[in-house]
């Protein structure tokens, strides 16, 4: 059987106590996905039976990635989704699992990537590399479009190819010898680019945190919010508003206290604004709407929520020029540095559509498309909230943060998926304070949202 | 910043210069800690540290600037960048244009992708390019273009690796090495970093290393057909390196984003070698061969016979990196990509590719008519010229001021490259003549 298969079928979530069980020799069909109770199944870390005679180089692996529980949380998703429809082929499955959105983009965007794409077999319209930092219109479109009396300036901005990749680079900048924080729950590429740096310890399977990574408790009880006085100092600290996954959305006071608690450190902020668009309440979209944030903060932020991008790949990080490491040197060099050698600029054709996005149509069309996705928001939580739920999130993100007290997050996703074919994201896969929840998220076509949350009411009435 | 305010067309896809004399708006750095303002107590990471200021490509970008404000009316000709400036075949950018507009419909529309790729553009990247050497599709990484994937097969090996390059060689593979911290200190005296072997690629050894006086290392990066040097290994060369990574238990990356401008038999692909799958990656690029500079495309292959010295299979490591670190390249790319391997597509694009090659062929005929040693340009849209005993800096500045043209000089690819420059065959026909022209009046 080939490694390649195994590959498919054993990984499990990044940080959960999850088992696959894992049969070298099986097929994909057969996957059986067992809960075990405390269990982390390491299996992808043994080596195949078949490479224990085969030729091996000298080069050692990687530590690091050793270090990683199992596969990244979102494969994994699909993978058990994968799984799932082979169990059953005729079911509806509805994927409120992976925040993927669903809806075509507005027309004014693609037609603008597909003018660049016809000019690009012109000898006029015909452009080779374009500057890794991104296109200058398109700098000047994001500095004055997100944040205008903010005092960010266009060179401030760096066009990537998405927010999870800014994160990696945002990694390699500033290295190893770094320490981080997270809140707990959060989006699983902080922890797991941290570990791949190399910045953190072993993962410790009681307390299920990686060693050295400072983890911010984010529950109902603190209103989502950290208690910073109960937070080490750490070099860096991820912050993400509105939160993915629990929904929240900082307010004003609360990312005074973060500024002035990274100030009072010595800290950089890594602010991941990429839900900002769908906030309803008055909270603050960026960081640098709190006085002094510029001298602490980096933003980073992505189109992919926004303008339906996931597949077309555009985001961008903000990393002003105030921002010094101890000695002085501006990060915003090292960034640039990294961007230049490390890669090569967004496509072109996205950036294009990225431009016309920020056009006073494509913005409207943009807001039409969030609007509708904070529709299905609603439907979802009223749903949950009517089946005598603790519902939370929903407002300001287009993800539901649902309280299942007592109970295994992956336990939960399991009966759900196989009693509803509705595919959700189990909390323990942002990290130990995500058990018992659930993540839903509202991506989907109107009917599969209203679907999905039929069949919720039937199962838990 | 400055260098990213010039013309797009001007500007450089490897690196941007970060001369600490390099001004900023606020706060002025002038390698001291700056008085205004607050400093973070967060340590730069010392392998930025590490990295040498005054990087090729910016410091061309500069002077052509300079050159530019100098001699407004001069007609600059830019050899310099491997720029590709030919438009892509229609066939291709319709593909691009119908795959966007698709998206705004119901049924076309497509979100997140695959972070390996597209399955039927890893498909036909395997049977294009790897059709009769077994790479099969799920060993295929679709990306954004090979100066990404030589970074994320560096995050993936790690810094306690021990890494050698061509002298010459594409900075990347060094730079990268350096950010990980694998390279060690530079050492001014000999222009090296100290971790790092640099394996002598010169005209004496006809561009090849000498592998019995090579060091052992983890990882051997190479390239051919070259860049700079415009040469293609042989098969037999390429079997001996295959057999020096086994005999050494190393693992080679070998580039071969300009295999499509091989002209005679030599390998496109390390994996013509047999038992290469054992011991080699193999990163490539849509770039230079279908004008993709802009567009980003690029892919690598792992095989599954790859292994650690646990036995752990290198691919399950890499994908992890895919889909951790990134998050596919853009669909629209892709699309682009799969049209690229059409039949009328790839037809289309080997008469670019053609015409670049014929740029080469005259540039190098114009240097050589000055009676110098002229190498590569016949697999590689890249001429290397020899100037014995000449610094290649003076003779790029000499180049530029009499006629005008932006070359690259050796030395910015690693000290294996003094004495030469690198000239490239990306331009207009016209552009390309024009240098021409101007080159055999050089010593007039």
């Amino acid at each position: 059987m080939s490694l390649l298969q195994h590959l498919s079928t054993s990984i499990s979530s990044s940080s959960s106590a999850f088992l696959v069980h894992s049969n070298f020799n099986s097929r994909t069909k057969n996957v059986s996905l067992q809960a075990k109770r405390n269990g982390i199944c390491k299996c992808v870390a043994a080596v195949p039976k078949e490479s224990q005679t085969a030729y091996k180089t000298n080069v050692s692996r990687n530590g690091n990635l050793a270090k990683l529980q199992a596969g990244y949380l979102f494969p994994e998703i699909g993978r058990r989704r994968a799984a799932h429809l082979l169990k059953y082929p005729d079911a509806q499955v509805i994927s409120l699992g992976i925040g993927d959105t669903t809806e075509p983009i507005p027309e004014v965007i693609t037609s603008a990537m597909g003018k660049r794409s016809e000019e690009l077999s012109t000898l006029e319209g015909y452009s080779g590399y374009g500057a890794e930092q991104g296109e200058k219109s398109l700098r000047a479109a994001i500095a004055s479009t997100f944040y205008s009396n903010l005092g960010i300036e266009d060179d401030d901005i760096f066009v990537s190819d998405g927010a999870k990749c800014d994160i990696s680079r945002l990694q390699v900048v500033f290295g190893a010898d770094v320490t981080m924080a997270v809140q707990d729950p959060s989006y699983p590429a902080y922890v797991d680019s941290s570990v791949i740096m190399g910045q953190t310890g072993q993962f410790q399977k009681d307390v299920l945190k990686f060693e050295s990574i400072e983890y911010m408790k984010c529950t109902p009880e603190n209103g989502f919010f950290p208690d910073l006085s109960g937070v080490s100092r750490t070099d860096i600290i991820f912050f993400c508003s509105p939160n993915n996954p629990t929904g929240a959305a900082a307010t004003r006071e609360q990312l005074t206290q973060l500024v002035k608690f990274a100030k009072d450190n010595g800290s950089i902020i890594v602010y991941d604004s990429a839900y900002a668009m769908y906030m309803s309440e008055d909270n603050p979209r960026s960081i640098f709407e709190i006085p002094g944030a510029k001298e602490v903060a980096i933003e980073t932020s992505s189109f992919s929520k926004y303008a339906g991008f996931t597949g077309v790949r555009l985001g961008w990080t903000v990393v002003p020029k105030e921002l010094l490491f101890s000695d002085g040197f501006p990060v915003a060099k090292d960034f640039n540095r990294i961007v230049c050698t490390c890669f090569n600029g967004a496509s072109n054709i996205a950036q294009a559509g990225g431009l016309a996005c920020l056009s006073p149509e494509g913005l409207k069309a943009m807001h039409e498309v969030i609007g509708f996705y904070k529709e299905n928001t609603d439907i979802i939580v009223e749903t949950f909230n009517s089946l005598g739920f603790n519902v939370y999130g929903g407002k300001n993100a287009p993800y539901v943060w649902v309280h299942f007290p007592g109970r295994s997050s992956w336990d939960v996703f399991s009966e759900i998926l196989e009693k509803t074919h509705v595919v959700t994201t189990p909390g323990s896969g942002f990290g130990p304070a995500g058990e018992g929840f659930v993540r839903v998220s509202a991506f989907g076509h109107r009917s599969n949202i209203l679907e999905a949350c039929k069949r919720f009411k039937q199962l838990y009435k | 910043m400055q260098y990213s305010q010039l013309s797009t067309r001007i500007c450089i896809p490897y690196a941007v210069s970060l001369q600490p004399k390099t001004t900023w708006n606020r706060p002025k750095f002038n390698n001291e800690k700056s008085t205004v303002g607050h400093c973070t107590r967060v340590p730069r990471n010392a392998n930025m540290e590490k990295l040498q200021s005054g990087y090729l490509f910016p410091e061309i970008c500069m002077r052509e600037f300079e050159h530019s404000q100098k001699y407004p009316q001069a007609g600059l000709i830019r050899l310099g960048v491997g720029d590709t400036t030919e438009p892509i075949p229609d066939i291709i950018t319709s593909a691009m244009a119908e795959h966007a507009h698709a998206l705004s419909t119901v049924q076309g529309y497509r979100g997140y992708g695959a972070e390996q790729g597209d399955t039927a553009l890893r498909k036909a990247i395997a049977e294009t390019f790897y059709r009769d050497v077994g790479v099969k599709a799920n060993e295929v990484f679709v990306s954004d273009g090979a100066q990404c994937d030589i970074s994320r097969l560096q995050m993936l090996m790690g810094p306690n690796v021990s890494v050698a390059v061509q002298d010459p060689s594409f900075p990347g593979y060094i730079d990268s090495s350096v950010i990980v911290g694998q390279a060690g200190m530079f050492q001014d005296e000999n222009g090296k970093y100290e971790n790092i072997v640099y394996m002598k690629c010169g005209h004496e050894n006809n561009f090849f290393p000498d592998l019995s006086t090579t060091s052992r290392t983890d990882i051997i990066f190479f390239c051919s057909p070259n860049n700079p040097t415009g040469y293609a290994a042989s098969r037999q060369q390429l079997q001996q390196l295959v057999e020096f990574a086994k005999a050494n238990g190393s693992i080679i990356v070998y580039d071969s984003a300009y295999a499509t401008y091989i002209s005679d038999e030599s390998p496109k692909s390390i994996f013509e070698i047999p038992g290469a799958k054992e011991v080699a990656i193999e990163v490539s690029s849509f770039s230079k061969f279908a004008g993709f500079t802009g567009v980003r495309l690029g892919w690598t292959v792992v095989p599954e016979e790859l292994l650690y010295l646990n036995g752990f299979p290198v691919i399950k490591d890499y994908n992890r990196i895919v889909c951790t670190c990134f998050n596919g390249a853009s669909s629209v790319a892709q699309a682009g990509g799969l049209a690229c391997l059409s039949k009328d597509g790839y037809r289309a694009l080997s008469a670019v590719v053609d015409y670049y090659k014929g740029n080469a062929g005259i540039i190098a005929d114009a240097f050589a008519s000055l009676g110098l040693k002229v190498y590569g340009g016949k697999n590689a849209p890249y001429v290397w010229v020899h100037f014995p005993g000449m610094s290649s800096w003076d003779i790029f500045s000499e180049i530029l001021e009499k006629t005008h043209i932006v070359t690259v000089p050796g030395r910015g690819f690693g000290p294996g490259g003094e004495e030469y420059i690198r000239v490239s065959a990306f331009g207009q026909r016209e552009r390309i003549l024009e240098a021409s022209r101007r080159l055999k009046n050089l010593y007039k």
